[in-house]
């Protein structure tokens, strides 16, 4: 689990910054698709996309239908749905643009379309 | 004695007066009633007036709103029913004890290998004295409580990047800022820089509290000697006989210490919430919901999965499967519904209510928050940095080392709180996203920062993050102001048959008191509405 000892490395480190007003942590510092997803999303829809169930449920992300017409993730990573939070203002266009195209080409996906930054920002 | 006749009555006089012939409870009961103490909205005992004549009530979600509303609810003459997705009373009132296994949304079992009698709580874990619902249960339940240490002048206050990451105790951090701000007000004061704010009188009084306040010495200069080792502790403290001593402690440098965030730990204590005195239950915060479910022995139905909500004219029906095994659905109807399923399940589950009820559920979005209780060999804390309960706070993820309130001085194992995030912005995501393993791996790392004991130490450790606790799936309601304007009252307002309740319906997020304070005032409007159908 590679991806999983750097995310480990990287809470360790966010120290560094010594600001003790934790509430300006408002951006997340992970870049790259796969470092967003491992780093935020995995903990509901779990690391190999597949979703989890409970008194409620955390949709699969795996062979989603939904991930086809790609507005619908980025609308949802970016305003939440229902118990899903809005990570719009947590996240740049660039960083959704990342993770959405990680979602749409990972764990059995594998949509041939890029989201761009520009398609972010149109849909905020 | 003294002669009150002749005195002129104060607010304060009088209240003396009556605190000396009548005892505090009743100078308190006149405080309340001048305004004075003012405590949750909580009046004991509610009573709904009116007989119900048997109409059942179905309560989703055995809580602390839940039992509150059920036992209530059974008191004034309903027929109640609780429906349960785990196998136990209490929801997030919750403790885990040596023994106990703990399943997440996502099939990790943790094992609580902790030696017998210790225990850690994954949820609510303090009651503040002033809110007096939960205590109120607590008193009528006989859950012994025992007080819980906000605040200990020996904790630590740490930031990685102030002072060389090295850990200050809170009593030499709130004595510097306190004497360094006073020895620059004092110089303003008397070089004459507030004389357009002081007058003569105003200046000598301020003076004379900076100088006092902030163990100033006769010039006004917060300086190394007893009067600020008073405040902020010795190198060597006075002793007996021939021994050394005292000698002061060196204070810590203006600049640095105001380029240091370090302050921000002195506020947490001086918030309301948490001022003290504050309690907890002897054994766990858990033995209040365990108790409340002694006492609705019968009414409470566990592993019920709810799948279907549907009111209509003749009453409120609910489809549920087994929560572990699934199988046939099964049916419960009732003339009512209170409904405590917290809405980041309640907005997967159908159910038939209003467009603004519905949207203000669909709009909630949960807190994330992890908290990781560790289990060391001894209680290093108290035995070789003499730490007695008590907070301490960094500016690493972890954010809070909670020192356990209970068991002072004991030999063995104990488990302290090794890890509690939920206000590092979007730090908790990442946090909650790394495995149980990893986030005890996390507490240990950077705890053995502030105790280098840690890894000596270290016997085993449990981790709960709330986003994958599978019957909340996070860890309250997040509130924010333009949420509540626009869905609050539609959350709480009753639709029909049903009703909502819990901390998610309450100004007080994430405490018990909520839950209980919401249970009330939701059964108290729904009752009403049952009178006068």
């Amino acid at each position: 689990m590679k991806a999983n000892t750097i995310l480990l490395a990287a809470a360790l480190s966010l120290a560094a910054t010594g600001a003790m007003a934790q509430a300006n942590c408002n951006q997340f510092p992970q870049q790259g698709g796969e470092a967003l997803y491992n780093g935020i999303c995995q903990d509901c829809h779990m690391p190999d996309g597949r979703g989890a169930e409970g008194a409620g449920h955390y949709p699969a992300l795996a062979r989603n239908p939904k991930l086809a017409e790609p507005g619908y993730p980025i609308s949802v990573v970016t305003q939440g749905l229902k118990s899903m939070p809005a990570f719009g203002g947590a996240m740049s266009d660039q960083q959704i643009a990342d993770v959405v195209n990680y979602v749409r080409t990972h764990f059995g996906n594998a949509y041939k379309d890029t989201v761009k930054p520009e398609d972010v920002k149109n849909a905020r | 004695m003294k002669d009150f006749a002749n005195e002129k009555w104060t607010r304060r006089s009088l209240l003396t007066a009556i605190g000396l012939a009548g005892g505090t409870a009743a100078m308190y009961d006149a405080m309340l009633s001048m305004g004075y103490a003012a405590n949750s909205d909580f009046s004991d005992p509610i009573t709904l007036q009116g007989d119900a004549k048997g109409a059942s009530v179905i309560i989703l979600g055995a809580g602390i709103a839940g039992m509150v509303a059920a036992y209530e609810m059974r008191k004034a003459g309903y027929k109640v029913k609780i429906l349960e997705f785990n196998n136990r009373p209490g929801g997030r009132n919750w403790s885990l004890h040596a023994g106990d296994s703990y399943t997440d949304i996502g099939g990790t079992t943790q094992k609580v290998d902790f030696a017998p009698g210790q225990y850690f709580n994954p949820g609510p874990w303090r009651l503040p004295y002033h809110h007096q619902g939960i205590l109120h249960y607590c008193k009528m339940l006989n859950v012994p409580l025992e007080s819980f240490v906000m605040y200990n002048n020996a904790a630590l206050v740490h930031s990685a990047g102030a002072f060389g990451g090295k850990p200050k105790r809170f009593r030499e951090v709130a004595a510097d800022y306190e004497g360094h701000i006073s020895e620059l007000l004092a110089k303003a004061t008397s070089q004459n820089k507030l004389d357009d704010q002081l007058d003569k009188d105003e200046k000598d009084g301020v003076l004379q509290m900076l100088k006092t306040w902030g163990g100033l010495d006769k010039n006004y200069e917060y300086r190394k000697g007893d009067q600020t080792s008073d405040f902020r502790g010795y190198d060597i403290p006075p002793g007996g006989g021939l021994m050394p001593g005292p000698v002061p402690s060196d204070i810590m440098p203006r600049k640095e210490l105001f380029n240091s965030s370090l302050w921000n730990a002195l506020y947490f204590p001086k918030q309301w919430d948490f001022q003290g005195q504050l309690f907890q239950p002897k054994g766990g915060m858990g033995e209040i919901g365990k108790a409340f479910g002694k006492l609705l022995d019968g009414v409470i139905q566990y592993d019920c999965k709810v799948t279907n909500i549907r009111q209509d004219e003749t009453g409120v029906t609910v489809t549920y499967i087994n929560s572990k095994t699934g199988g046939a659905p099964k049916t419960e109807k009732a003339d009512w519904c209170v409904n405590t399923i917290p809405v980041s399940v309640l907005s997967q589950i159908p159910m038939n209510v209003g467009p603004k009820m519905r949207a203000a559920i669909d709009s909630l979005p949960y807190l994330p928050a992890v908290k990781v209780g560790l289990q060391f060999k001894r209680r290093f804390w108290e035995e070789d940095d003499n730490i007695y309960g008590g907070n301490t706070y960094t500016d690493q993820p972890i954010f809070n080392i909670s020192y356990p309130s209970h068991g002072f001085f004991e030999k063995g194992p104990a488990v302290l709180l090794g890890a509690y995030i939920y206000r590092s912005g979007m730090r908790v995501y990442n946090f909650e996203a790394l495995s149980a393993q990893e986030q005890i791996e996390a507490a240990l790392e950077q705890g053995s920062k502030i105790h280098p004991q840690y890894r000596a130490e270290f016997m085993t450790g449990v981790a709960v993050a709330w986003h994958r606790v599978p019957w909340t799936l996070g860890c309250s309601g997040l509130w924010n102001d333009a949420l509540r304007e626009k869905h609050y009252a539609d959350m709480c307002a009753v639709d029909n048959r049903i009703v909502l309740a819990g901390e998610h319906c309450s100004r007080l997020m994430a405490w018990q008191e909520g839950s209980v304070l919401s249970a009330l005032d939701a059964i108290t409007r729904l009752h009403k509405r049952v009178m006068s159908a």
